[in-house]
């Protein structure tokens, strides 16, 4: 009898649950709003990269907003989107996931800031079959799992310094010498992102025969670059790569010029985020150097929300008082890739929608986005801009470019 | 392998490491010396070393917003930290003095999280650095080029260390805080406020990471979140060295510079720590044999 009792107790409780669980996940459009769930740095290491994030959902959801909204099954919705800081820590990413999904009952998901905060994330909106569009992890083995919900508008990371490779191989040509004749430095952080971006250097630099003469991998609490720099000053490379986030970029901009490392082509990352134009903090430092980005203000893009890069570039200034910096901009798509998928599947079943963001075919001021069974973005090439005269212009590839190359650096 | 041989065909690159590594060492050896004042006297294993080596940064990076030189923050942040260092001492540290090993470690590593946060919100997550100007040294044809504020780190290191010593030897303070670490009972019943002596000492720690941290935001770069390795590094000086030992602290701290320095060169950069801390397992596996040795001889 007692054991009835516990039983009808027990299962009673489950289908509250249950019926608890159904209630709150109808939530994910609230009358006539549409809720997206993100996860972003709010404090942590990644503060800067997750206010930029932020922001860049903010002003693509004011817009959408302010252009009549999502259009499903001939009604308009608003956006919204719930927010939660994720320290910049993984296990806090992945409880957070959990959390937009099961009690707050969110059905899409806008990503995270970081490869490492993505990866964390993945798994748990895979298990719960839902659609994350994220913008600001670009690690190759987030798309090596089989995800079918993730959907990322950015390049990856091996294509960030691809292009220098590249391009110093032509240059070496454009001299009379053969590309195999380049000597390669690469020095990264050592995270997954870096490493993959050490990985498409290492593939093309074997692609034309080049010969790798350092091959460094810094570690994260790095603070000084320059036993590796010697060794730069000692084997004169004819091209230097490093990654290391904004760290790696303020040191060896830094270092590079107090030690007078004399190389010819020096390609980085995060330069935007190092701020290394700025003559504040650098002098002119950073001049000659090659930057990699994912999108700039330059480029010719178009789209019905924003209109060209240029103007999203200026409605982001007008709005937050600086220059968008890339990480905001691939945030911003996001939310428009979101916005295009809702109103292509004119419904709001996760499956439904799922497949039409992986139909997606989307010009944004960011760039053309076409995922491929991965889910990763191959429609979008990486620019390169070199720092003249203290600022960034567009170097590479041929077909943006806006200025020429100086080899080498000064 | 192959670095090796560069270093033998061109020695000069070794000689680069050396002075470059062996200048970097002096500015650890700085912070060290807190670290062994407060180890030594509290018996504290003080976690928040390397946030206060940043904060100090910080100061000195604020400094030279208002058009201040930056050499200017060293006694700037020094005098800041130890304000900084008072006021923690009276809200958490004088609570755990007496408690063993395990709270402190705990309690000064939670003032670590929080104040690393701190940072963040007040300060922001960006990469920040002060320049200070003073160009760099460059010989053998640009083969040898090392930043004169280093130059200057050592000078700094040397004359605090000397300072330090003359301090704990001379003044009335300085001799209370030695009675008090060969035995704080013993003190007490001679009358010595030792409360005040710990504060004093946990202050004094503080303001040589503000010293420190003002070096580092000129030579290197700063964010809140890369306090931990000036702890670690600390740590191993400290270990190294031993308590109360302060020119062996200067002697470990430029070893470990130059050591960090050769083994980036030799065995790349991400090995670098991984060799500094084998390195510390080596010298206490061999101090632990030598005592045992001493302990067998005593019998």
């Amino acid at each position: 009898m007692l054991k009835l009792t516990k039983n009808l107790i027990l299962s009673l409780g489950t289908s509250l649950l249950t019926l608890g669980l159904v209630g709150s996940a109808s939530a994910k459009v609230e009358g006539d709003t549409i809720v997206l769930g993100a996860a972003v740095s709010l404090t942590g290491k990644y503060t800067t990269a997750g206010n930029h994030t932020q922001r860049g959902y903010d002003l693509a959801v004011n817009r959408v907003n302010s252009k009549g909204g999502v259009t499903v099954g001939g009604k308009s919705y608003r956006l919204k989107v719930i927010y939660y800081d994720d320290e910049s820590t993984p296990a806090r990413g992945a409880q957070l996931a959990e959390r937009l999904i099961k009690q707050d009952g969110v059905k899409f998901m806008l990503g995270p800031y970081s490869s490492g905060l993505t990866k964390a994330m993945a798994p748990i909106t895979e298990k719960h079959k839902v659609p994350m569009v994220e913008g600001n992890g670009a690690s190759r083995s987030l798309f090596n799992k089989g995800y079918r919900y993730l959907f990322a508008v950015l390049s990856t990371s091996e294509q960030y310094l691809q292009e220098a490779v590249n391009l110093a191989a032509q240059h070496a040509k454009a001299s009379g010498k053969s590309p195999s004749s380049v000597k390669v430095a690469v020095a990264v952080e050592n995270d997954p992102f870096s490493l993959d971006i050490r990985a498409g250097v290492l593939d093309d630099a074997k692609r034309h025969g080049m010969k790798v003469v350092v091959d460094d991998k810094l570690p994260r609490e790095l603070s000084d670059m320059s036993a590796t720099l010697t060794k730069v000053k000692a084997l004169k490379p004819d091209i230097l790569v490093v990654s290391g986030h904004s760290k790696g970029a303020s040191l060896i901009t830094r270092q590079a010029a107090a030690m007078r490392v004399k190389v010819p082509m020096l390609a980085i990352t995060h330069c935007e985020s190092a701020k290394v134009t700025d003559s504040q903090k650098f002098g002119n430092k950073a001049e000659g150097t090659l930057c990699a980005t994912q999108w700039a203000p330059t480029m010719t893009y178009q789209d019905p929300w924003f209109g060209s890069a240029g103007d999203y570039a200026k409605d982001f200034k007008a709005a937050y008082g600086y220059v968008p910096p890339y990480q905001a901009a691939e945030s911003t798509a996001s939310v428009l890739v979101w916005v295009n998928a809702l109103q292509k599947a004119n419904s709001f079943d996760t499956e439904k929608v799922r497949d039409a963001l992986a139909a997606t075919q989307l010009q944004t001021f960011y760039g053309n986005v076409k995922f491929d069974a991965t889910g990763k973005n191959i429609a979008k090439p990486m620019v390169l801009r070199q720092v003249q005269g203290g600022k960034y212009v567009v170097v590479a590839p041929a077909k943006w470019a806006s200025h020429k190359l100086i080899h080498p650096r000064p | 392998m192959d670095n090796l041989l560069l270093l033998v065909d061109a020695p000069v690159f070794s000689l680069q490491l050396l002075i470059d590594g062996l200048l970097a060492g002096a500015i650890f050896a700085l912070a060290a010396y807190g670290m062994a004042l407060v180890w030594g006297v509290m018996n504290i294993i003080n976690i928040t070393q390397g946030e206060f080596v940043i904060l100090g940064g910080f100061v000195t990076l604020y400094l030279s917003y208002l058009g201040i030189h930056p050499l200017w923050g060293v006694p700037v942040s020094a005098l800041a930290l130890f304000i900084v260092g008072w006021g923690v001492y009276r809200l958490v540290i004088f609570r755990i003095v007496d408690r063993d090993l395990f709270i402190s470690i705990l309690a000064t590593f939670g003032i670590s999280i929080l104040l690393q946060q701190l940072m963040n919100q007040v300060f922001g997550a960006d990469i920040q650095n002060a320049d200070p100007e003073l160009g760099t040294l460059f010989l053998f044809n640009d083969d040898v080029a090392i930043a004169n504020i280093k130059f200057v780190a050592l000078a700094i290191t040397i004359v605090t260390g000397a300072l330090l010593m003359l301090f704990l030897r001379k003044s009335r303070i300085g001799q209370a805080i030695r009675a008090t670490a060969q035995s704080a009972r013993a003190a007490r019943l001679m009358g010595i406020n030792t409360d005040r002596v710990y504060a004093t000492t946990y202050a004094l720690n503080a303001a040589l990471c503000g010293a420190t941290g003002s070096l580092v935001v000129m030579t290197w770069v700063i964010h809140p979140f890369i306090g931990l390795i000036y702890t670690v590094r600390s740590f191993m000086i400290v270990v190294i060295a031993g308590l109360g030992n302060l020119a062996g602290v200067v002697v470990a701290g430029l070893g470990l510079g130059a050591a960090e320095n050769f083994a980036g060169f030799l065995l790349g950069t991400e090995f670098q720590a991984a060799f500094v801390f084998s390195l510390l397992v080596i010298i206490l596996v061999w101090r632990n044999y030598r005592l045992g040795k001493k302990r067998q001889y005593l019998q």
